[in-house]
């Protein structure tokens, strides 16, 4: 079965027809190409494939394309390009927050939230908070600095 | 310049792109008119292959061609190749049963493909899938490594389901210390099995154009070279010049994705076959099946001393697990990766290992970050500690009294290696300090008045990187050479072309050579550019792996860049009108001595390019150079690692309190990133110590084959690490590096453990010191 929907992605409004079991992530990457957003596991453990709903931090393997009607999605290409980049990204790179790159942009992505949604921001506040991204090279150190240092120059 | 140069925490030139979701990995990358591959997988750990009925799901939507084992065997294609001969103590050659791209008559573990289904899309393709009809004899599993000898024999070539029997050392006269000793201590123990779990999963796209007869494999690898020769000369898919291989970005490996496996292949042999471009991307339980876990020993240890504690001998007899089926490196990895490090960095005089490794009914074991060290760095740092609390002495004193002492290098083992240098004491000392070892009894202290336990643990790692002299691996049983290659292309307008044969998926190459080369020829690191990962691009090479990168590949390019500027002396001797010897090089610029004559590194570039005045009769045009290095020795990457933890008796729940790193790598050319490779080292050490275990029930069927049952490192299960670094310059290659990116994995893992038993008060605790574990150990101990 084929479903109509109508939702905007990166600020511009996308109308695509697709199976009715699409899924968000498919529609990112299949359909729109934009594949930053990448998919690292099966049960929505990993978070690679995080991407902004509204507003709020979502695993987008586990959001049907149905259930994004009307809606507004920000990818890691939306959040910022090369020469403007959210203070996260930059951070990320000031602090050495990556390696492979591969959960990169859904760390990033689940990071802006965090700091979006809590009071305040210290070491323990931003492990727990990204319990749901794994990221398998940095020992995660680096991603705790890098949102420590990002939340600093966002709250200014 | 300054700020580029060695030494110096350059900002990765690569983050860009993987920040902003520019990164493109294999599977990002779409073909016009491809096709999506699924495999049929089997749900049996072992069994007959019957018939494979294709007929339903041949006719379901977009189904292309659906191919099996058996047509895998019908075009003889050859077997997947163990890359390195072990010789058993008898001197027969290693069991090596086939195996083979897809299963044709028998599945040997859970997992293992038997068919691909070729369709339209990925969705397609997996409907399919489900709909191919397999007849399967079910037969009983071999899964136990301590009870695999035992059990029924998996291949009637391979009785009681040995591969082989290795031995290293002098049996007599390590025999005879142990038996004559004041004390010896033993210890059994098992080195839990992992599943390395890179974020990016295997993925592959085979493109055969009929036209040309080329075949283009986009792949997940860390070696695509390898890759090639293998798929060449040992599977013989396609010729080795009509088969391009291109790793582009690669989301982790960990030595995973060093491996040729079935799928990629497969894929390469349905795209020839069909026609067409073929793409598969593993899903996450596809990972956890198929790709090549790591570690998984059983061992029993004695360590020998006299009344003063001076280690006498050391006896090892170990069960390695090698899974259904030898891996490319898998034979490696429990011999010459694993029995030669078991001197540690102490002067243990004799030393005898045995190794039995076995074939069970479990996915294929391989190499996974750290390779055997890990394996021989755990038995070792264990059993030294177990030692000190038998004699009832600092565990840091015991280490310090045994270490080899810089005064003896180079230091020739009981078990091969030569050490080239280290000074291993100055590395203890600084992370005793570091770690404030002596205010530990205080903390202890606190935490007891708390209600909690608090331990420590220390653990004095080697490791051999920079695989290795050629002849010498050849000669060990190794099918290929480990040199690399490396190419320092110069541009017309000065900049500066690099392609190296390793590759980077995680390791900053492309900034740390950058950096070497830039700071060679004193120019910024923005005007390098690091090629790596396409066959057609660079010449062979052997790829990345065993932290060989930097001390192998780095030399090759260090090598290549000292032969441009000797070129470039010429040149500007020509321009300046001088004797080449007195032409110095030096911040960009080539110097006449004695003389206020100079020309820039980009006007002598542009000169070799337009040589209108030109030295043409002795000199060829253009100024770009090649090496091949092949290393003259292992490096020896070597370091002190310290766990503190807090555990809470109630619950059984551990906290690292702080973990201190200290090592040494020889020369560093970027701290930022090699510190970036101790914390995602240590971090997979406390998973294997404190979280991950691959468990396969008696039938052999994986139980951990999710995120939801395997125990990935989170955020939250770790701590901030405290990094420090001792130096002292590999003596052998002219970076002076010994390799960094697997010594965090390999140090902590044994200083966890002895930091948790230190609290609990318990001589053992197995990997992974789970909450549950350490609970039951606490009540033991009360008891």
């Amino acid at each position: 079965m084929s479903i109509s929907v109508q939702l905007n992605v990166n600020g511009k409004s996308v109308k695509l027809d697709c199976p009715a079991n699409t899924t968000l992530v498919d529609l990112i990457r299949e359909r729109l190409e934009l594949t930053g957003t990448h998919v690292g596991c099966d049960t929505s453990q990993c978070g690679a494939c995080t991407v902004h709903l509204n507003g709020r931090a979502v695993k987008s393997c586990t959001i049907l394309a149905a259930q994004c009607e009307g809606a507004e999605v920000t990818t890691i290409e939306g959040l910022g390009d090369t020469d403007n980049l959210h203070p996260m990204q930059e951070a990320f790179r000031e602090c050495h927050g990556l390696q492979c790159g591969f959960c990169t942009p859904g760390m990033i992505m689940s990071a802006v939230d965090l700091v979006h949604r809590e009071p305040s921001i210290n070491e323990r506040v931003i492990r727990e908070g990204l319990e749901g991204n794994i990221c398998r090279c940095t020992g995660y150190h680096n991603i705790v600095l890098a949102v420590e240092s990002a939340a600093k120059k966002m709250r200014n | 310049m300054v700020e580029q140069s060695i030494g110096k925490s350059v900002l990765r030139k690569e983050d860009l792109r993987f920040i902003t979701g520019n990164g493109r990995y294999t599977g990002d990358i779409d073909l016009r008119g491809q096709t999506h591959g699924y495999f049929v997988r089997s749900p049996y750990a072992h069994a007959v292959v019957g018939e494979v009925d294709t007929s339903e799901a041949r006719s379901m939507p977009g189904v292309v061609a659906i191919l099996t084992g058996k047509q895998v065997a019908e075009d003889e294609l050859g077997g997947l190749p163990c890359g390195w001969m072990i010789h058993s103590k008898d001197g027969s050659e290693m069991k090596q049963p086939l195996h083979p791209v897809m299963a044709a008559t028998k599945v040997n573990y859970v997992g293992e493909p038997v068919a691909l289904v070729v369709a339209d899309s990925f969705d397609e393709a997996k409907n399919a899938a489900e709909h191919v009809s397999v007849d399967y004899e079910e037969l009983p599993a071999v899964v136990s490594t301590a009870a695999a000898q035992s059990g029924p024999d998996i291949y009637a070539e391979a009785p009681g389901n040995t591969c082989y029997q290795w031995e290293l050392g002098e049996k007599a006269a390590t025999d005879a210390a142990i038996e004559g000793a004041a004390h010896v201590t033993r210890y059994s123990l098992t080195n839990n099995r992992l599943i390395p779990n890179a974020l990016e999963p295997r993925a592959a796209i085979a493109d055969f154009n009929r036209g040309t007869e080329e075949l283009t494999l986009y792949t997940t690898s860390q070696n695509p070279h390898l890759a090639r020769l293998i798929l060449t000369a040992f599977v013989q898919i396609a010729p080795e010049h009509k088969l391009r291989i291109i790793a582009p970005d690669v989301g982790g490996g960990f030595g995973s994705k060093i491996f040729v496996y079935s799928e990629e292949t497969a894929l390469a042999w349905a795209s020839m076959k069909l026609g067409v471009a073929i793409k598969w991307t593993a899903e996450r339980s596809e990972s956890f099946l198929a790709d090549a876990h790591g570690r998984d020993h059983v061992s029993d240890a004695e360590l020998a001393m006299d009344e003063e504690g001076n280690f006498l001998a050391l006896r090892v007899k170990t069960t390695a697990n090698m899974g259904a089926y030898l891996s490319t490196f898998a034979s490696a990895v429990p011999t010459y990766l694993y029995g030669t490090l078991l001197a540690g960095q102490y002067k243990t005089p004799n030393i005898y290992v045995e190794v039995d490794s076995v074939f069970t009914n479990t996915a294929p074991v391989d190499a996974y970050r750290g390779a055997g060290r890990p394996e021989a760095t755990f038995l070792v740092e264990r059993i030294v500690d177990l030692a000190a609390k038998e004699l009832g002495v600092d565990p840091a004193e015991l280490r310090r009294k045994n270490m080899i002492q810089p005064a003896d290098f180079p230091y020739q083992t009981p078990v091969a290696l030569e050490y080239d240098i280290g000074d291993y004491e100055v590395s203890l000392n600084k992370a005793l300090e570091m770690a404030d070892y002596a205010g530990f009894a205080n903390r202890k202290a606190d935490s007891e008045a708390n209600g909690k336990l608090r331990g420590i643990g220390l653990s004095c790692y080697i490791e051999a990187c920079g695989l290795a002299p050629s002849a010498l691996a050849g000669a060990l049983g190794a099918g290929v050479g480990l040199w690399e290659s490396g190419e320092v292309r110069v541009n017309p307008t000065g900049s500066v072309t690099v392609l190296t044969g390793t590759h980077s998926h995680g390791q900053g190459h492309e900034t740390t050579f950058a950096q070497l080369v830039a700071s060679r020829f004193g120019i910024s690191v923005d005007d390098v550019e690091v090629v790596h990962g396409d066959t057609g691009k660079m010449d062979f090479g052997l790829g990345t792996y065993g932290s060989r990168s930097l001390s192998v590949g780095g030399s090759a390019l260090s090598v290549a860049a000292d032969k441009v500027v000797e070129k470039g002396r010429k040149i500007a001797a020509h321009l300046l009108e001088g004797d080449v010897d007195n032409i110095d090089f030096e911040d960009g610029e080539f110097r006449l001595k004695e003389s206020n004559r100079s020309k820039t590194f980009q006007e002598i570039a542009f000169a070799a390019y337009v040589p209108h005045d030109y030295p043409i009769e002795e000199l060829e045009p253009g100024l770009a150079e090649k090496a091949f290095y092949d290393p003259v020795n292992f490096t020896y990457p070597a370091g002190t690692h310290i766990c503190e933890v807090e555990i809470d008796p109630e619950t059984g729940v551990t906290e690292i309190t702080k973990f201190t790193a200290v090592d040494d790598f020889g020369t560093i050319i970027n701290p930022m990133i090699v510190e970036g490779q101790v914390h995602g080292g240590v971090a997979q050490g406390i998973g294997q110590a404190m979280l991950e275990q691959c468990v396969y029930d008696e039938s052999g069927q994986l139980q951990t084959g999710s995120f939801m049952d395997y125990c990935m490192p989170r955020a939250d299960d770790l701590p901030n690490f405290t990094v420090g670094m001792t130096t002292t310059v590999c003596t052998h290659n002219p970076v002076g590096a010994k390799g960094c990116g697997e010594a965090g994995a390999i140090g902590s893992p044994p200083a966890i453990i002895n930091a948790i038993t230190d609290a609990v008060g318990v001589r053992d605790i197995s990997m992974p010191a789970t909450p549950e574990k350490v609970w039951r150990a606490i009540q033991e101990q009360r008891a």
